[in-house]
């Protein structure tokens, strides 16, 4: 257990795939606009994290060596096309805002990164406790950035309105206000780690 | 090898085809809602299936709109037009414009679009602002001209920083105004035939409601 819950925050801080290992950041600078956008794609990242990385760890015996690799990726796809489904079907207005990022999660570089190095090689307890701990940690990341972003450019968080509209930077919604964010938050995190 | 990477996508086609089979209905009320929600919002009461009666209309200029009549009764009360332009900052707009039957827009809502967060983006608030009709669409008369904005000599405030989501978003407007008006014409041809056969029916009705009211 207490392996486990090792394995569990190492997922979120030391290995912090966004701040850390700097790892799937196409979704990461894309679908953070706002902090609702941000929380969604990591939880919906989460969930393909924590199956796949459980079925891999269960058919980690069965499968050979050769073809391992597009054996994840028919099992991520698989789980990704799911919740695809699913957002279509449940909630329709937050599929439309993540639009393509959500297929994406199937190149999403942090998914196939922990079958190859973890699950192939762990148990699947200990597999699903690093997919809550990477996707927590993922979540996080984004949520954060998502909630800078959005209260640096439109002066909410969570459409909560903190101060009026007209005192947001709208860089910070763009583009261009991602990747200065997303240094920012870096320098930040690595500052209180390092303490 | 090979069978262990068959047996995978085997059951992995099984379990797709179950979820799909599952979330297919949710996913096409979902959709259907949408529809019905955008048309509901842009055109006068109605009592119809706008979706069901849906048919296409040329503009005139080489393609043609998705138009959803309301009706009221069995008369038209107004067209919902899916109208659509290529010219926004990042492409593709498509916009949902209700017509009245004297060529007033009674409202728009914008489907889809990629514009810019923040700039082009504010295009679903800008031109219904009732307090600015300087910038406001809604009960614009068409038929006095096509809308255009302020810089191209027109009279409608192009938002701020965003003259070319603007322009965009009129040409749409313009579009559907121009396949709304094709509609009118057919529509009142097939109107005129409906009304030679309606009396009849009229007066079948009206004597079944007397015969009951004895």
């Amino acid at each position: 257990m207490n392996k486990n819950l090792k394995v569990l925050v190492n997922g979120i801080i030391k290995e912090n795939p966004i701040f850390v290992l700097l790892l799937g950041m196409c979704p990461t600078l894309a679908t953070t606009s706002s902090a609702i956008n941000g929380m969604s794609m990591g939880l919906a990242t989460m969930f393909v994290l924590v199956c796949s990385n459980a079925v891999i760890s269960m058919l980690k015996n069965v499968i050979p060596d050769m073809v391992r690799i597009p054996a994840y990726i028919v099992v991520i796809a698989t789980f990704v096309t799911i919740i695809e489904m699913v957002m279509n079907a449940y909630v329709p207005a937050l599929a439309d805002s993540l639009g393509i990022f959500i297929p994406l999660i199937v190149v999403n570089c942090i998914v196939l990164g922990r079958a190859e190095s973890f699950a192939s090689k762990n148990g699947v307890i200990s597999s699903v406790f690093d997919g809550v701990g990477i996707g927590l940690g993922f979540t996080l990341a984004l949520t954060l950035l998502g909630a800078v972003r959005e209260l640096l450019g439109t002066g909410r968080i969570f459409s909560l309105g903190i101060y009026p509209e007209e005192f947001g930077s709208l860089i910070f919604v763009l583009a261009p206000g991602a990747f200065i964010a997303l240094g920012y938050l870096i320098a930040i995190f690595n500052k209180l780690q390092r303490n | 090898m090979f069978l262990s990477l068959s047996l995978i996508c085997l059951t992995v086609a099984i379990l797709l085809a179950q979820v799909n089979k599952m979330t297919a209905t949710p996913i096409a009320e979902a959709k259907a809602m949408k529809l019905q929600g955008a048309i509901s919002e842009v055109v006068p009461e109605f009592d119809n299936d706008p979706a069901a009666e849906a048919f296409t209309m040329a503009t005139g200029q080489g393609d043609s709109l998705l138009v959803y009549p309301a009706k009221r009764g069995n008369e038209i009360v107004g067209y919902a037009m899916n109208s659509y332009t290529n010219n926004g900052f990042s492409g593709n707009i498509q916009l949902m414009v209700g017509f009245d039957m004297e060529h007033r827009i009674v409202n728009y809502a914008v489907l889809q679009h990629a514009e810019t967060p923040g700039l082009g983006s504010k295009m679903g608030e800008w031109f219904r602002d009732e307090e600015r009709p300087s910038r406001s669409v809604i009960g614009r008369d068409l038929s006095a001209g096509s809308l255009a904005v302020s810089n191209d000599g027109g009279d409608i405030d192009a938002i701020t920083a965003s003259t070319i989501t603007s322009r965009a978003f009129l040409e749409a407007v313009n579009r559907a105004y121009a396949a709304y008006l094709k509609s009118m014409s057919e529509q009142s041809a097939i109107q005129t035939e409906t009304t030679k056969q309606l009396p009849d029916r009229e007066i079948l009705t009206e004597q079944e409601g007397g015969a009951s009211n004895e």
